[in-house]
């Protein structure tokens, strides 16, 4: 395990980070390493140069802000985990984070990497789908912002240039009548999702104003089923108008498929996960 | 302290290694150290028209880089040997470095010597292969199909061989007048072993003396050094040592001998430097030999009583590009022999064949062919329970072999020295609370549970305690398969023990120290254990296949009882007496009859060595050796039952109990022979559930990283339930059998057991491991479900 040569730096400030981004190509940048390193030192990936940004503090920490809720983009999982404000207000996002990988991964992997990355198998993003999050990045043009539904473009691709930096994602809070559920088919060998379930059901007495389903490791970038959730507004999202919704409207196209599980069974999986997630997601607006 | 034997001592191995003190190869540094990357085959199968290495020769700090050309015009044997022969096997030579044809991605065609190990890996990129993609074929029966790509020329429809066992003749016979028959075709999956450390080697070469010293990762330093001198580097014995320093885990993927560390000990004969050559995770996984992978078409035959009559197998065996050291023993000798299970079988027959695929090479991986025959065996018997209507344990009852009737001859070679079987299953039956389950499992399925419970019983059988030297060289052992062990009294009474097994995790250090201990009545602390060091210890023959307390053990057992009688003739000197009258009792030498008599421990062991007073004729000092030849292989046996539930809507598996009844004879340490049984457990529900060595029909290996091969963690098992019965093994001095396996042989038959029973009512009668979610699934809506 040895990774080819790279240069190093240190950036003291996002500006800097951009800067060096800038000026060496090939160049990439470095959050909690556990995603980069590993396909370093597989060789996968020989990156000319690594702009460190762990010492950049303003990137790191959990906000109110007037969107909602900031999330600084070098904020660990294990941070976001344990957070008492995402726990109260965003427990969706805290619970997923929760799911990811082993304390170790969790104490050094960061929410901006995560997503910068952009695994298909990875736990935040269709988390972030679904909670229509959005996504806060930094370059030489100035600062500017997608959504979340927006930023991810192909299997490790992004919305995010070359010469930019992830700064923050902005996730609102979860109404107080709504509830949220991520449920998790691990894979046995990697711990990372076969399929992940997003979802937030939010209640307005007896029927549900809206629901929000979004899925990780079933397709290349993480699939939001926006016509399950209009579906499901207005209904009285019994586990009937549920599965009703779902085989009616759920519709993923060209399922990634691997040794461990095809693609036609991914689909299978995400009726049956995102069908619970739904059914959990409900039972806890209404408790 | 007699008694100790059977108690819990903790494992004295542990400390250092758990504050991060243990010392592993590659914990090793030498003056003038080099380091070692070896350039591999990409493909499973292909021509090398041409090794370029000028530019990674001047790769700043490359020290030289090497060909398989420059190992065969050099004066080194250059070749890994097979150490087990059978009639009519082909066994086409293996260079430790390719030269015109490369057999499996992973296959070695040059090595880059550097002053560290970034350069040398920058540099290994550097090497210019011309290679010709010829076709390859990874599976074992599309290898022997018509038509299929061929490895060697020398083994026409890859076949290396064709051996059987048992009567054929009676065996037909015995399915003509059956009344039931059952035959399935069935997998048994390619694993890989998984070792916490990865293979690696430290050889040093001293050019003015001609030794090479080797540090390696090995089960057996004896047997490396033995086929070292013969085959691959003709260096004679006296002048290499080779130390098996803190091995981390073997699983049997360090008993054999590589190519790797002939090539760095013949890179060090070359430069005069020290060479380390570690593994990379990905390339342990990639060129460790891998264990299993045999297709088996299985018949049985009973009558109308539910009693077996016959069993027929028929297995492809993958062997993988080359013989590894031990491979054509474990589908053959290792198992063939073992396919009458605890049953009384009165005829059985069975045809292996071992065939090359262009894959890593398979060799002995814990168990080593007894879990694949006890698969066999434990699959057919419930499929013979479905067929005859006999319940599961009421049809392993009716063909047990019976309490009484040992010594029991198989109609596959082996005389089952001792056994209960009925004893072991019923602890587990009630250990388990059986019929309780079978009364939840009914429930739930009237009540139409989408949760599938499944409940799953295997009784199995190994031979281990490797083995009867006689009767393995008439099998083709090119080897003996004793044990040494030596023991050296020190002049104040404590012990130093030599022992030729190889312990890497199994705690030698601790159970080897009480059997002298209890028989010295003195403590523990007082006794130290060697092993793992040709310089220091009596050839001997290693660890694996569960061996090492019943051959091992027995060998120390044996030295000891040299030691007493000659310190008996000392001490009856001392007292006066004759020595038919001296008793060695509570570490001292008592005259029989006159308690007021008697010699402690210690003066005679210092008489031993004053040799002031000693008997006339005998020679001062107190050190014995002893090579211990077992008469017969041990035979452990058990009964394991498991609860599983499936989601039926995703086909997932929860193991939710296991219950494991083992019966290893006497045992020295509770604690860990327990440990034992939990990690191969671990091991063999892995098989069963999660692993899977897999390769694209052009030899890439798919699951060669942790991403996706799933070896097993404590958060996918439940809390082990064990117990044991105890039936001592009746030849050996300290009545044991060995454990190391038995947890991986008993349970991907009882797994695989459970979850088929939970997926009877969807018509399931076999499914091949890994049991995966998907594949469970399948089965499930196979018909609309
Ligand atoms: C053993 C293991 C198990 C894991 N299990 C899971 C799991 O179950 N679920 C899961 O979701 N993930 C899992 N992960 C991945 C983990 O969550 C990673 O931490 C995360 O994907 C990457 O975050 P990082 O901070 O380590 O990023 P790095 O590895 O440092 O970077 C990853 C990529 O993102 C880029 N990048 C990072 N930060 C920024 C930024 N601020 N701006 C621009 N580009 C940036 C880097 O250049 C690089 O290309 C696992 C990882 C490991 C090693």
């Amino acid at each position: 395990m040895f990774p080819a040569n790279f240069e190093y730096f240190r950036a003291a400030s996002v500006e800097e980070a951009v800067a060096l981004l800038h000026r060496h190509k090939d160049a990439k940048v470095l959050a909690g390493g556990h995603s980069l390193l590993p396909i370093m030192k597989l060789r996968l990936a020989e990156p000319a140069a690594l702009i460190d940004i762990g010492h950049i503090h303003i990137l790191k920490g959990i906000s109110h802000h007037r969107n909602g809720i900031r999330i600084g983009a070098l904020t660990t999982h294990a941070t976001i985990a344990r957070s008492e404000v995402l726990q109260r207000e965003c427990s969706l996002l805290s619970d997923a984070a929760a799911h990811i990988g082993d304390p170790q991964v969790r104490n050094k992997g960061t929410i901006g990497g995560n997503i910068a990355h952009a695994d298909p198998a990875s736990d935040l993003p269709a988390v972030l789908l679904a909670l229509g999050a959005r996504i806060q990045m930094a370059g030489p043009a100035g600062d500017r912002t997608v959504a979340a539904s927006d930023f991810f473009t192909d299997l490790l691709e992004t919305e995010l240039r070359e010469d930019e930096v992830l700064t923050a994602v902005d996730v609102p809070a979860i109404a107080e009548s709504a509830g949220a559920s991520y449920l998790k088919f691990e894979h046995p060998a990697s711990g990372y999702a076969i399929c992940g379930a997003a979802a937030v059901v939010d209640m307005d007495g007896g029927s549900c104003r809206s629901a929000s389903l979004a899925f990780n490791g079933v397709t290349a970038i993480p699939h939001h089923a926006v016509a399950v959730g209009d579906a499901l507004a207005g209904s009285d999202i019994s586990d009937e108008a549920i599965a009703a919704a779902i085989e009616a409207n759920l519709r993923i196209e060209e399922p990634l498929g691997d040794i461990q599980a095809s693609g036609e069974y991914r689909v299978e999986l995400a009726k049956v996960y995102g069908r619970r997630a739904l059914q959990q997601a409900r039972d806890r607006a209404r408790s | 302290m007699s008694g100790v034997i059977g108690t819990s001592v903790k494992r004295r191995e542990d400390a250092a290694l758990l504050i991060g003190k243990g010392k592993y190869c590659d914990d090793f540094t030498l003056p003038n150290m080099t380091h070692a990357v070896i350039v591999r085959s990409p493909y499973g199968h292909a021509r090398i028209n041409s090794v370029l290495t000028t530019e990674a020769a001047e790769h700043p700090g490359v020290i030289a880089v090497f060909t398989g050309r420059d190992v065969v015009n050099s004066d080194i044997g250059g070749v890994v040997p097979t150490g087990w022969l059978l009639p009519g096997i082909k066994t086409p030579e293996h260079p430790i470095l390719a030269t015109d044809t490369v057999r499996y991605a992973g296959d070695g065609v040059a090595v880059v010597v550097a002053e560290d190990r970034y350069i040398a890996r920058d540099a290994a990129e550097l090497v210019e292969v011309d290679y010709e993609p010829l076709d390859a074929v990874t599976d074992v029966l599309a290898a022997v199909a018509d038509g299929a790509p061929q490895l060697f020329e020398e083994a026409p429809g890859n076949i290396s061989f064709d051996w059987d066992l048992g009567d054929a003749e009676a065996t037909a016979a015995a399915f003509d007048r059956a009344a039931h028959t059952v035959e399935v075709d069935l997998r048994n999956n390619r694993l890989i072993p998984h070792a916490v450390e990865p293979r690696g080697c430290l050889a040093s070469f001293d050019d003015t003396s001609g030794e090479l010293t080797l540090y390696v990762t090995t089960q057996n330093p004896h047997l490396h050094r033995l086929l070292m001198s013969l085959a691959s580097l003709n260096l004679p014995e006296h002048k290499m040592r080779i130390i098996a320093p803190e091995v981390g885990g073997g699983f049997g993927s360090k008993i054999h001998h590589y190519p790797d560390e002939a090539i760095a000990s013949f890179c060090s004969m070359q430069i005069g430097r020290p060479v380390k050559w570690i593994a990379t995770r990905s390339e342990t996984n990639l060129t460790d030999a891998h264990g299993r992978d045999h297709a088996s078409h299985a018949e049985i035959a009973l009558d109308a009583q539910g009693k077996i009559l016959g069993l027929r197998v028929k297995t492809h065996a993958a062997m993988g590009a080359y013989l590894s050291t031990f491979a054509p023993a474990v589908p053959t000798y290792l198992y063939g022999t073992l396919l009458s299970g605890q049953y009384d079988i009165p005829a059985i027959h069975v045809q292996t064949l071992g065939v090359f695929t262009n894959t890593s090479p398979v060799d002995a991986y814990r168990g080593a062919g007894r879990p694949e025959a006890t698969f066999v065996v434990e699959r057919l018997i419930d499929m013979a329970a479905d067929a005859t209507g006999l319940s599961v344990v009421e049809i392993r009852r009716r063909n047990f072999v019976s309490k009484d009737d040992f010594p029991y001859q198989t109609a596959v070679a082996l005389a089952y020295d001792s056994g209960n079987y009925d004893g072991a299953m019923d602890r587990a039956l009630e250990l388990s609370g059986y019929e309780a389950l079978r009364a939840e499992q009914k429930r739930r399925r009237e009540a139409g549970d989408t949760k599938l419970m499944g409940i799953g019983i295997s009784s199995f059988i190994e031979a281990c305690g490797l083995a009867p030297s006689q009767v393995v060289g008439a099998l083709g052992a090119q080897a003996g398969l004793y044990e040494s062990g030596k023991v050296r009294v020190h002049p104040t009474g404590s012990v130093t023990v030599y022992t030729g097994s190889s312990a890497h995790g199994q705690g030698h250090e601790t159970t080897f120290a009480q059997v002298v201990a209890d028989r010295l009545s003195i403590d523990v602390d007082q006794v130290e254990v060697v092993h793992g060091d040709t310089g220091e210890v009596p050839f001997g023959m290693g660890t694996y296949g569960s061996r090492s307390a019943a051959v091992g053990g027995s060998a120390i057992s044996t030295a000891l009882d040299k030691v007493i009688a000659k310190s008996r003739k000392i001490a009856a000197h001392m007292l006066e007496a004759s020595e038919d009258d001296v008793v060695f009792e509570d570490n001292a030498f008592h005259v029989r009859g006159v308690p007021s008599k008697s010699q402690g421990w210690g003066d005679v062991v210092l008489a031993a060595y004053l040799a002031h007073n000693l008997p006339e004729g005998l020679e001062p000092g107190l050190e014995e050796t002893s090579f211990y030849n077992p008469e017969n292989f041990t035979y452990p046996f058990g009964t394991h039952i498991c609860v599983v539930e499936i989601d039926s809507e995703t086909g997932a598996v929860e193991l939710q109990r296991y219950v494991a009844v083992d019966d290893v004879g006497n045992v020295i340490n509770p604690m860990i022979v327990d440990g034992q049984v939990h990690g191969g457990l671990a091991q063999g529900i892995g098989q069963a559930l999660w692993e899977h060595a897999v390769y694209s029909d052009d030899g890439q290996l798919l699951s060669g990283t942790l991403l996706d091969y799933a070896v097993p963690r404590a958060h996918n098992l439940p809390f082990f339930e064990t117990d044991r019965t105890v039936t001592p093994c009746p030849h050996n001095p300290l009545g044991v059998k060995g454990v190391g396996e038995a947890g991986s042989i008993a349970s991907p038959a009882t797994v695989t057991n459970a979850v088929v029973d939970a997926l009877s009512p969807y018509g399931v009668k076999h499914m091949d491991m890994p049991l995966t979610p998907e594949k469970i699934w399948r089965a499930i809506h196979r018909n609309g479900g």
